[in-house]
C-alpha cells in the first residue's frame, strides 16, 4: 500500500469507527429516552411489564408499609398526576422516607406493581436525584408539583 | 498570615506562567536564546510556588483555621487528623488548587527532566503548558479562591461529607489528579510538536515516558476509586456508570489509545497525525470531565457546590483550549510528512484496531454521558444508566480484549496471516477448554456476557504470556515484562468482573441477635448489636461470627451517625478470602427486634482490582525499562568516547 493511500485508508477507518459509534449510541439511546418515567408518564404512555426503567417521584405520606419478612417494603410513588404502587426488597437508603423524593430502578410486574431492585434516594442532605429537580411536595395539600 | 502567603504564592505563580508563555513565544518567534534561557527557570519556580500554596492550604486544614472560609465550611475541629489533611482536596476550591498544583509541578518536571526533546520543541511545550495553566489559575483566583477569609470565624466548622471520611480520600483523588492532569503534558507536547513541526519517532520517544507515567497514575486512581465506592457505598457494586466515573474513564480510554499509538510512532514512525490528535483528545477529556464534575450540572458526592458562574467559566476554558488545539492541528497537520507505510497483517494494523475500538468505546461513553445534559437543555429529562453502557460498550470491550490477545503475536511491519494463526493456536485451544468446562458446570446459570467474558479472560490470559514463550526470562527486556503483566492484568480484571456478575450470591434477611444465617457455604452467627463511638461519629455495630467449616472470624458491620453534617453511613464488613469476599451490610431495626442484613458472597471479585494494579504495574515496568535502556545506551556511548 502506498503511503498516501494508507493515510486515506486510516482516515476512512477512523471515520467509519466514529460514525459507527455514533449510530450505535443513538440507536441505543432511543430506547433509553424511554428509560425514566414518572407515574404520570406510566399512566399516559404505558410501560410493558418486565421492561427495565427508572421510576421517579415522591413517596406518598402514609403509604410506606413493611412486610412480615422485615426486608420488603411497599409504598406508593406519585408525581401529582398519578400514583403507582411499588415494592422493594433490601436495605433502603437512609434518606428514603415518606414525603421525600425517590428514583427507583426496576420493572413492573404483570399486576401493575413496580418491583424496584434499587432505590436512589438522596445520599446526603444536599444531594437530590437529578431527575427530581424542580419537583416539590406540598405538605398542606399533599399534592405534588412538577415543574418541567 | 498563612492564607495570605498562599494567595500571594498563587498570584506569583500565575504571573510566572504568563511570563513563561511570553518568553517562550517571543524567544521562538525572534530566535532569541537569551529569552528562551529564562523559560525553564520560570517553569521550575512556578512549580515550586504552586506546591507552596498547596502545602499552606494543607497546614490551614491541619490547624483547623476557621477564619478561612474553605476550612470553616468543609472541616471540623473534631475530625481525625487524616481527614483534616485529606479534606484539603475534599471540596471544590481545594481540589482545583490540587489540579493547578499538579499542572505546575508537571511543568517544572518537564523543564527539569526532559532531555530528549530538541530545544525549540521543548520551549514550545513549556509555553503550551503555561498557556493551559493560565486559564486554570484564572479560574482559581477569580471564581474559586481557596484562601478567602471570613469576618466571624465559627468555633467548629461544618464538617466534611461523611462518605468522604475514609482513608480512600487520602489516596484516590491525588493519584487520579496526577494522572488526569499529567495528561496536560502530552497535550503540551502535541502543541509544541505542531508549532515546531517536529512530529517524528524521536518526538514520540520523548513523549512516551510522560504519557506512561500519567496513564499509570490514572489507572491506579480509577482502580482505587472503584474499590472505595465498592466498600463505602454499601451497594456491593464496583462500577455504577455514574457520569463522574465516566469522567475519569474517558481520559483513561484516550490515554490508553495514545499509549499504544505513541509506541507505533516511536518504533515505526507511523501514525503521526493520529498520535497528535489523541494527545489533544486525552487531555481534552480530562477537561470535559472537570467541567462535568465541577460545574454543578451533575449531582453526586464529587460535585461539591453548585455555582453556575463556575460552569460557564470552565466551559469557556474548554472551548478556548480544545478549540485552539484543534485549530492548530488543522492548520499545521498538512505540513507534517507522511509516516512510514505498513502492511495489512502487521503489529501496526493491530494497534490501529486497538485505537479504533478504544475510540469507539470512548465515543459511546461520551455520548451516553452528555446526552442527558443536552436533552435537559431542551427541557426534556432523560436518564442514561447501566443498561445502555453495558449493552453497547460491553461487547466492544470484549472485541478489544480479543484484539489485545492477537496484537502482541503479530510482528512489526509485515507478517503472514498463517504464521499468526499458528501462534494463536494455543490460546484458542485454552479458550475452547474454558468453553467446555464452563458449559459443563455453569450452563444456563450464567448470562451470555459473563460467559463470554470468562472464556475470553482465560484465552487472553494464555495469549498475554505468550510473548515470554521460549525466551530467556532473565534477559527479557523490562518493557516486554511490562506489556505482558499489563495485558495479563486486563484478563485478570475481566475474569473478576465476569465472576462477580455470574456467581455472586445475595441474601437479604431480618435477623435477631442469636440467629444463625446460612448462605453460599458460609455460616453467620449473629451475636449482638452494640453501640460504639469514634472521634466524630457514633454507631450501631453488629457482631457476627462467621465461618465455612474452619475457625470462626468476627466481623462487625456498622451503621454510623455523624453529627456534623448530620448524616448516617453504612460501614460494610468485608471478609477477604483467596476465592472471594464476604460482604455484609447492616440495615435498620424492624419490628420484633430484628435487624436487616444484606449479605453477599462474591467469588473472585477482588481480581477486578488486582487486575487494575497489575495494569498499572505493567505500565510502571515499561516506563522504568525504557528509561533504563536510555541511560545504559548513553552511559555506554560516553564510555566509548572516553
Amino acid at each position: 500500500m502506498k503511503a498516501k493511500h494508507q493515510r486515506l485508508f486510516l482516515a476512512l477507518a477512523a471515520l467509519v469507527a466514529i460514525i459507527g459509534a455514533g449510530l450505535l449510541a443513538v440507536s441505543a439511546l432511543k430506547d433509553e429516552a424511554a428509560y425514566f418515567y414518572t407515574p404520570g408518564d406510566v399512566k399516559t404512555k404505558g410501560v410493558e411489564p418486565g421492561k427495565a426503567i427508572r421510576l421517579g417521584g415522591m413517596v406518598v405520606k402514609g403509604s410506606l408499609k413493611r412486610a412480615a419478612d422485615g426486608v420488603t417494603i411497599r409504598f406508593d410513588v406519585t408525581d401529582g398526576k398519578a400514583t403507582v404502587p411499588a415494592t422493594f426488597s433490601g436495605i433502603a437508603p437512609d434518606l428514603f422516607k415518606e414525603g421525600s423524593g425517590v428514583v427507583a430502578e426496576g420493572a413492573f410486574d404483570g399486576k401493575g406493581t413496580f418491583v424496584a431492585t434499587n432505590l436512589l434516594a438522596k445520599h446526603d442532605e444536599r444531594y437530590m436525584p437529578r431527575e427530581l429537580e424542580g419537583m416539590s411536595y406540598n405538605e398542606s395539600t399533599h399534592e405534588m408539583k412538577a415543574e418541567r | 498570615m498563612i492564607a495570605e502567603t498562599g494567595l500571594a504564592a498563587l498570584w506569583l505563580a500565575a504571573s510566572l506562567a504568563l511570563l513563561q508563555l511570553l518568553l517562550a513565544f517571543a524567544g521562538l518567534k525572534g530566535g532569541k536564546s537569551e529569552l528562551l534561557a529564562a523559560v525553564r527557570p520560570a517553569a521550575v519556580a512556578q512549580g515550586l510556588l504552586t506546591a507552596t500554596a498547596f502545602a499552606l492550604l494543607i497546614i490551614l486544614f491541619l490547624r483547623s483555621d476557621m477564619s478561612v472560609l474553605l476550612v470553616a465550611t468543609n472541616s471540623h475541629s473534631m475530625k481525625p487528623w487524616l481527614y483534616k489533611f485529606a479534606g484539603t482536596w475534599g471540596n471544590h476550591e481545594g481540589s482545583m488548587l490540587l489540579w493547578v498544583t499538579v499542572m505546575g509541578v508537571a511543568g517544572a518536571a518537564v523543564a527539569l527532566f526532559e532531555r530528549a526533546l530538541q530545544r525549540d520543541a521543548h520551549m514550545a511545550t513549556l509555553g503550551g503548558q503555561a498557556a493551559i495553566s493560565l486559564g486554570f489559575y484564572a479560574f482559581l483566583l477569580f471564581s474559586s479562591n481557596p484562601f478567602a477569609r471570613i469576618a466571624q470565624p465559627p468555633a467548629d466548622g461544618q464538617g466534611l461529607n461523611p462518605l468522604l471520611q475514609d482513608p480512600g480520600l487520602a489516596f484516590h483523588p491525588p493519584t487520579l489528579y496526577l494522572g488526569y492532569v499529567g495528561l496536560s503534558v502530552a497535550f503540551s507536547f502535541a502543541i509544541g510538536a505542531l508549532l515546531t513541526r517536529q512530529v517524528d519517532a524521536a518526538f514520540a520517544r520523548a513523549m512516551r515516558p510522560w504519557v506512561l507515567a500519567a496513564w499509570v497514575l490514572l489507572t491506579l486512581g480509577i482502580t482505587a476509586g472503584s474499590y472505595w465506592a465498592y466498600y463505602e457505598l454499601g451497594w456491593g457494586g464496583w462500577w455504577f456508570w455514574d457520569p463522574v466515573e465516566n469522567a475519569s474513564l474517558m481520559p483513561w480510554l484516550a490515554a490508553t489509545a495514545l499509549l499504544h499509538s505513541v509506541t507505533v510512532l516511536a518504533t515505526r514512525d507511523a501514525l503521526r497525525a493520529w498520535t497528535i490528535m489523541l494527545a489533544v483528545i486525552a487531555f481534552s477529556m480530562s477537561m470535559v470531565g472537570t467541567f462535568l464534575v465541577r460545574s454543578g450540572i451533575l449531582t453526586s458526592v464529587h460535585a461539591f457546590a453548585v455555582d453556575p458562574t463556575r460552569g460557564s467559566f470552565i466551559l469557556a476554558l474548554l472551548a478556548i483550549y480544545i478549540g485552539g488545539a484543534l485549530a492548530l492541528f488543522g492548520w499545521r497537520i498538512g505540513s507534517v510528512r507522511e509516516g512510514a507505510p505498513f502492511e495489512l497483517v502487521s503489529r501496526e494494523t493491530m494497534l490501529v484496531v486497538n485505537n479504533l475500538l478504544l475510540s469507539v468505546i470512548l465515543g459511546i461513553v461520551l455520548i451516553g454521558t452528555l446526552y442527558p445534559l443536552m436533552t435537559e437543555a431542551f427541557g426534556h429529562k432523560v436518564s442514561v444508566g447501566a443498561p445502555y453502557f453495558d449493552r453497547i460498550a460491553g461487547p466492544i470491550a470484549l472485541a478489544l480484549m480479543i484484539a489485545l490477545a492477537i496484537g502482541p503475536m503479530v510482528r512489526w511491519r509485515r507478517d503472514g496471516a498463517g504464521a499468526v494463526g499458528k501462534r494463536l493456536l494455543v490460546p484458542a485451544v485454552v479458550g475452547l477448554v474454558a468453553v467446555a468446562v464452563l458449559a459443563a458446570f455453569a450452563w444456563g446459570r450464567i448470562g451470555v456476557l459473563p460467559f463470554l467474558g470468562l472464556v475470553i479472560a482465560v484465552a487472553v490470559g494464555a495469549a498475554s504470556i505468550a510473548p515470554l514463550w521460549k525466551r530467556n526470562l532473565l534477559r527479557t527486556p523490562l518493557f516486554t515484562w511490562g506489556m505482558v503483566i499489563a495485558h495479563l492484568g486486563c484478563a485478570v480484571s475481566l475474569a473478576g468482573m465476569a465472576c462477580d456478575s455470574a456467581f455472586t450470591v445475595e441474601k437479604l434477611v431480618a435477623a435477631r441477635p442469636g440467629d444463625t444465617i446460612q448462605t453460599a457455604g458460609w455460616t453467620l452467627r449473629f451475636i449482638q448489636i452494640m453501640p460504639v463511638a469514634g472521634d466524630n461519629w457514633t454507631a450501631l455495630q453488629a457482631d457476627m461470627r462467621v465461618d465455612r467449616g474452619g475457625t470462626p472470624v468476627l466481623i462487625r458491620p456498622q451503621s454510623r451517625f455523624f453529627a456534623s453534617p448530620p448524616t448516617s453511613t453504612s460501614e460494610a464488613a468485608l471478609l477477604t478470602r483467596w476465592d472471594g469476599q464476604l460482604y455484609v451490610v447492616l440495615g435498620e431495626e424492624v419490628e420484633g427486634g430484628r435487624w436487616q442484613l444484606r449479605i453477599w458472597w462474591k467469588p473472585f471479585v477482588t481480581l477486578i482490582w488486582l487486575g487494575g494494579v497489575m495494569i498499572a504495574l505493567g505500565g510502571a515496568l515499561a516506563l522504568v525499562g525504557r528509561e533504563r535502556r536510555g541511560w545504559l545506551m548513553k552511559w555506554r556511548a560516553r564510555r566509548a568516547l572516553a
